[in-house]
């Protein structure tokens, strides 16, 4: 039950992240942060599949941590997540094309293993 | 100069978004709170949405493997909070795992913001096309 919840924690909100990313660099760059400019992005984003699935999945990978919180505490939860980082690192290079030299490689391990860390340090 | 430029302005919607990340994580015991007191749920909601526009704006400009690490200063931020406001006692492992952030952080800070192709799908981008 645990790990079935941290696979619906973990792939859900990588799919989530990946999505929503693709879904916002095809509605372009937002600059403007004036009420108004806002709900016009928010009527845009309802439009847009991407976004659409994006936040869905989101919700989905945030009710199972609800859910492994209530069978569990934090510092099983989140080390579990952890991972994450690197796997999204992964993605973002193979799918959203993004380029990723060492720093990056270097910086997402270096704060995966930070996360584990903080979280599990008593 | 475009670089510095979209470096400061990323930055500077990153500590936005962060300042709302680190109250939101405050928030983890989210569903026991849910259980008694209303006016919290309906902040936290305001706040779940607040963040996730900041993200989604973020995600616009930035690559996600760019935002997904620096956004994770709200570790230690979080901690932070905890040790000279709230008083409480951030133990050793605690402090090493928020350097590796730190350092982590440091590294991806200092690449390019956004290295990702830029995609034409719906309908016209004043600020792309102008670019």
């Amino acid at each position: 039950m645990k790990w079935l919840l941290i696979a619906l924690i973990v792939v859900p909100g990588t799919i989530a992240d990946v999505l929503n990313t693709m879904g916002m660099k095809r509605n372009g760059e937002v600059y403007d942060f004036r009420p108004r400019a806002i709900f016009r992005l928010i009527a845009s984003l309802a439009r847009n599949p991407y976004v659409g699935v994006g936040v869905l999945a989101m919700a989905v990978s945030f009710f199972a941590l609800m859910a492994l919180l209530s069978i569990t505490n934090l510092s099983f939860a989140v080390p579990a997540t952890a991972f994450s980082y690197v796997l999204e690192t992964a993605l973002a290079k193979y799918i959203l094309k993004e380029h990723i030299g060492w720093r990056r490689w270097a910086g997402a391990s270096l704060v995966g293993c930070g996360v584990l860390l903080v979280s599990l340090g008593v | 100069m475009l670089l510095v430029a979209s470096n400061v302005l990323g930055n500077f919607t990153l500590s936005r978004g962060l300042h709302q990340i680190g109250r939101l994580i405050s928030f983890s015991p989210w569903p026991y709170i849910h259980a008694f007191v209303n006016p919290l749920v309906v902040l936290g909601v305001l706040l779940l949405i607040v963040w996730l526009i900041s993200q989604l704006s973020l995600l616009s400009r930035v690559d996600l493997s760019y935002v997904l690490p620096v956004t994770s200063v709200s570790y230690v931020l979080t901690a932070l909070m905890g040790e000279f406001l709230l008083h409480e006692r951030v133990s050793t492992v605690r402090w090493i795992g928020i350097g590796l952030i730190g350092l982590g952080v440091s590294l991806v800070v200092r690449t390019v913001p956004r290295t990702a192709p830029v995609l034409h799908k719906f309908g016209d981008l004043p600020f792309e096309a102008a670019q």
